[in-house]
């Protein structure tokens, strides 16, 4: 069993990620996600330290729209696909806490 | 099977027409859609309002497009108004998308006839369809095989005679190892060269849509249509789409090809040889062979399972059941989400968002995520440089033929380790297909890998060609 | 207030202004206050699967004007998505910039002199607007929430100072002159009540001279008075505690305007793990020399320099006409002020009258030409208009247009002839002898009483000057 991951890191990652895992999962995941990080230390291998990150293959800038208002979708039609709906807004229970 | 060239040509000149070609294609779906599970929804009524209206505009004498009438099947995770789009997630089950696809405007208005969504591995995560929620479609070369993935519906719709056309996405292989594995033609395009509006994404640095075909020559047509700059995508290249058919009979006289080492290194033998078969057909239509190692691509496996999923796990964090798809009641907002993301997603999604998740998250950052992009700029250095030596790379799409269902399930690194050779042209944004060359164990297709600097896809469809015809198909 | 001797505060702040772009930030969507719910939505500020953001040009023009206006340094920089869950933000991520800002450094000089820092000017996108359901209609206690998104995606700029400020009321005062270079810059309308504009407040104490303490963040403020009195609380509150013996928890505070208090909103939890990464649908923004230059060139002077320029006309100004200064600058309504001092040399009076008659009808400025203003001035310094007249010419001509003499003529206001004017001083004289006497004899306070008279007589027509100029012909 690979220790590249604790079964508590994938516990808070899952939480993060707004997952619930049975221990059973939170088990596999643990050795599944493991294995996948273990595998991927071999670009430890490697001196990067002088290399620049590459986020994106795409070497264009500065794309912009100009500033023009383009039709907006019917709020009827929006609403339709909500799991619930009220007063024209899209209703949800409880907020726990605030925005970060 | 006519090929879609063929079909618009007869649409256009009367001897078919739309409706004629769309019934075919729907009487075939009809008789192997049950059996292959190739395609989620079957818009049959909106294909022949579609076909109808291809029709009526040939009667009045319009000019149609180069797809005129042309039955093509679209991936479900390309969104087209009204018509239900889930990338076979049960998150998503009976969303209508309000808003096309670039893509979708783009085929319609070129005459194509859009039939239906094909199933995928769930948001495009995996290589076998096993992991659609809706079951996984199955190899019309042999059903107890995979048709690959993630695009398996796309590949097995055109592989079993349904369409001649359909259209993929490719993160890190998704259109190029179907296509191998079902006998087809599939390209991954530049990224950039065809509009990701509308692509429910996956990774979208890496994400490109692309076509599959049976010939080259009707890949090069589609992809003309798709390609071309979008004011809708920010990532869309500026120019406008290439001239791809007129040079699929270019020939590669005078080319030279790489023969890369990492790119079929460890895998089947059948596929080794035919890689070498490959090369050899090349060197006789008149191209230089170059044998070549890239050692940076062995590393790109890594970089791209972090980069993937760190993007995905932003990308899907969407599904969250406020606006749309699944909700699962919960008392507050926080468990409504947790809840409904725990019913919607399934295994591979989760792990690929957990995966991403943690390497994006403080304190591994660096170690995991900013490696991996470091790695990136390596490959696209080391491509770089093969590319001042070669005008196009060669080596294999897959390591084997098609799998049987379940072969792989059980342990995501081997599963993982079939899209090693197509990996990298992704993390490079560079172009590749897949073009089948040969066959291997029982008789199943193999695909080789075609692979170039950005932009070059016409160079692709002149090289592809060169092997359809050393093949034996004329 | 005042903290007790030898503790400071160490304030920060955060500011967020809308921006004044048509359509929002990344989308094509009408950017607009006040419309009907989920009326100005669309794939991508929804949040739509599939769905691809496109910056907007404009936004990106007032960024850097905010930037210019602000001495930063406009450079390269990139998008990020923060990531964390929240039902106001369609995609659960919201798309800011990180550690490429596209204004970082700069500074901001208060009226009063001193200087505040500023480490970065940066562009983001704004949140939807959650209404609660049950409870007091606050979050806290609501039953369920209606997310509306019209607000999704509008365009904001975030301004983030250094931790140079060391008094509520300059926290107040560098809020106020950046909301009037932010209006100056036309990135922004200032309208808190709206909440155009947003204030965060970093607020610690420490004793002199020693190392930073812990600070709290008080979020949304969404009025100067409203700055300074949370910042005021927040201080003492923390002195307090420290004096105490208690320690300071690094947390989001809530100030309650009625309590007058603040209160714990969320204690920062090792949760807060936003995953911050480029967004890979948005490019590169690196703006070239050209495309700055043209932004530049299209900034008209921020505030400070154009208070100089209107306090450059008064001679010897009082801090009444100052603060007369201020309200000009403000509305932005300096142009009657020179266009007054272009035509008379005399701009105090014209202060006056924009500070008082055109700041009560400021809609309706556009109704009213500097040269109807200047005429209407003119006519008062020159006596021909009484204040009260000239008041009822500008309200006029604010009100509904027109030329000031023709209104001025229509209500009987021109001109008490000379004559008229002598021969009711002279009638006046005659009837109060005593007081006359005692004015000749340098009482200048019975000038008034004849003012007053004469004022009487001619219902108001007479200009005070003018009769005083009378009174001292015959003197
Ligand atoms: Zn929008």
């Amino acid at each position: 069993m690979s220790d590249a991951i604790s079964r508590d890191e994938v516990a808070k990652v899952a939480r993060l990620a707004r997952l619930i895992l049975s221990d059973t999962e939170l088990d596999i995941y643990t050795e599944q996600l493991g294995l996948i990080l273990e595998h991927a230390r071999d670009m430890n291998s490697l001196d990067l330290a002088d290399v620049i990150p590459t986020a994106h293959p795409f070497g264009v800038t500065n794309v912009v729209r100009e500033d023009v208002v383009t039709p907006s979708l019917d709020r009827d039609t929006v609403l339709a696909m909500a799991p619930d709906a009220q007063d024209h807004r899209f209703a949800v229970p409880r907020i726990l806490g605030e925005a970060p | 099977m006519k090929s879609a060239t063929q079909i618009a040509a007869d649409v256009r000149s009367g001897a078919s027409s739309a409706a004629a070609e769309l019934e075919r294609t729907l009487s075939v779906i009809a008789e192997r859609n049950e059996e292959l599970n190739v395609f989620l929804h079957v818009d049959i009524d909106g294909a022949r309002a579609a076909a109808a209206d291809v029709d009526a505009r040939i009667a009045n004498g319009d000019n149609v497009g180069p797809l005129a009438g042309v039955p093509i099947a679209i991936k479900d995770n390309l969104c087209q108004v009204g018509i239900p789009t889930t990338c076979s997630s049960k998150i998503l089950e009976g969303w209508r998308p309000p808003y096309n696809a670039t893509v979708i405007e783009r085929i319609v208005a070129a005459g194509a006839v859009p039939v239906g969504k094909t199933n995928l591995d769930e948001f495009a995560m995996g290589s076998s369809t096993e992991n659609s929620a809706f079951g996984p479609s199955r190899n019309p070369l042999d059903p107890t095989r995979v048709p690959g993935g993630s695009s398996g519906g796309s590949a097995a719709a055109v592989a079993s005679n349904m369409t001649s056309l359909s259209l993929g996405s490719d993160t890190g292989g998704s259109i190029r190892q179907p296509a191998a594995l079902c006998g087809l033609v599939g390209v991954k395009p530049t990224y950039g060269l065809v509009s990701r509006y509308g692509l429910i994404a996956f990774a979208s640095s890496l994400d490109q849509i692309g076509p599959f075909s049976k010939t080259v020559a009707d890949s090069a047509l589609l992809l003309e249509v798709l390609a071309g700059h979008d004011p809708k995508d920010s990532t869309s290249l500026p120019e406008a789409s290439p001239s791809l058919v007129a040079h699929v009979n270019d020939g590669v006289a005078g080319q030279r090809i790489g023969l890369v080492r990492e790119l079929f290194d460890g895998a089947d033998e059948s596929v080794v040889t035919a890689v070498r078969a490959a090369a050899a057909a090349l060197r006789e239509a008149g191209a230089k062979i170059v044998d070549l190692s890239i050692p940076e691509l062995e590393l790109t496996l890594s970089a791209y399972y972090l980069i993937a999923p760190a993007e995905a796990s932003s990308n899907l964090a969407r599904y969250d059941g406020v606006r749309y798809g699944l909700r699962v009641k919960a008392d507050d907002v926080t468990a409504m989400m947790e809840a409904t993301r725990t019913a919607g997603f399934g295994a591979e999604v989760k792990r690929r968002i957990m995966l991403g998740t943690y390497a994006l998250s403080a304190g591994y950052y660096d170690a995991y995520y900013g490696q991996a992009l470091k790695v990136r700029t390596l490959t696209i250095n080391a491509f770089a440089r093969a590319y001042e030596q070669v005008d196009l790379l060669l080596g294999a799409t897959t390591p084997s033929v098609a799998f049987k269902f379940g072969a792989k399930t059980a342990d995501p690194m081997a599963m993982y380790l079939n899209d090693v050779f197509t990996i990298p042209t992704n993390l490079a944004g560079d172009p590749a297909l897949s073009v089948p060359f040969t066959t291997g164990e029982e008789g199943l297709p193999i695909g080789v890998q075609l692979l170039g600097p950005g932009r070059s896809e016409a160079r692709l469809f002149a090289a592809a060609r060169v092997l359809e015809i050393a093949d034996g198909r004329p | 207030m005042t903290l007790p001797d030898d503790w400071e505060m160490v304030v920060g702040l955060e500011v967020h202004t809308e921006l004044l772009t048509k359509s929002k930030l990344f989308c094509g969507c009408q950017n607009h206050f006040g419309s009907e719910p989920n009326t100005n939505i669309c794939p991508v500020c929804l949040g739509l699967p599939g769905s691809l953001p496109v910056l907007n040009r404009e936004a990106v023009d007032f960024a850097m004007r905010i930037g210019m206006a602000l001495h930063s340094t406009i450079a390269p920089s990139t998008f990020h998505r923060k990531n964390y869950f929240y039902p106001d933000q369609s995609k659960d991520y919201q798309i800011s910039q990180y550690d490429l800002p596209i204004n970082s450094g700069g500074y901001l000089d208060l009226p009063d002199g001193s200087r505040v820092s500023i480490e970065r000017a940066h562009m983001e996108e704004d949140t939807g607007k959650s209404t609660h359901l049950g409870g007091s209609g606050r979050l806290a206690g609501a039953d369920s929430s209606l997310v509306d998104y019209n607000r999704c995606g509008v365009p904001l700029v975030e301004i983030v100072s250094g931790p140079d400020i060391r008094s509520s009321a300059q926290a107040r005062t560098y809020a106020a002159e950046l909301r009037g270079i932010l209006i100056a810059t036309g990135a922004s309308d200032g309208r808190l009540e709206e909440g155009s504009m947003r204030f965060d407040a970093n607020v610690s104490v420490r004793r002199s001279g020693q190392p930073f303490g812990t600070r709290c963040e008080i979020k949304n403020l969404n009025s100067l008075r409203s700055l300074q009195r949370a910042i005021e609380y927040e201080a003492l509150r923390q002195v307090e505690l420290l004096e105490g013996g208690g320690v300071v928890r690094q947390e989001t505070r809530h100030w309650d305007e009625n309590l007058g208090e603040t209160s714990t909103l969320r204690v920062k939890e090792d949760a807060d793990d936003y995953r911050y990464f480029r967004d890979p649908d948005l490019v590169d923004l690196a703006p070239d020399q050209a495309w700055q230059d043209r932004v530049r060139a299209a900034l008209s002077p921020m505030p400070a320099q154009r208070r100089g320029e209107v306090v450059a006309l008064l001679r010897e100004p009082s801090d009444a006409q100052l603060d007369a200064v201020e309200v000009v600058i403000d509305l932005g309504l300096e142009k009657y002020v020179h266009a007054v001092a272009d035509a008379s040399g005399d701009a105090g009076l014209a202060v006056a009258r924009v500070a008082n008659e055109l700041a009560a009808d400021v809609d309706h400025v556009a109704n009213l030409s500097t040269e109807s203003f200047v005429a209407t001035v003119l006519m008062e310094q020159r006596g021909e208009l009484s204040a009260t007249q000239a008041k009822t010419v500008l309200g006029e001509v604010l009100a509904s247009g027109g030329d000031p003499h023709a209104i001025a003529a229509s209500k009987g206001f021109e001109q008490l002839s000379a004559d008229t004017l002598g021969s009711t001083v002279a009638s006046l004289i005659d009837a109060h002898p005593d007081e006359w006497q005692r004015y000749r004899e340098g009482d200048e306070k019975l000038a008034q009483f004849f003012i007053g008279q004469v004022m009487k007589l001619t219902r108001g027509q007479a200009n005070g000057k003018a009769v005083i100029a009378e009174l001292q012909a015959r003197r």
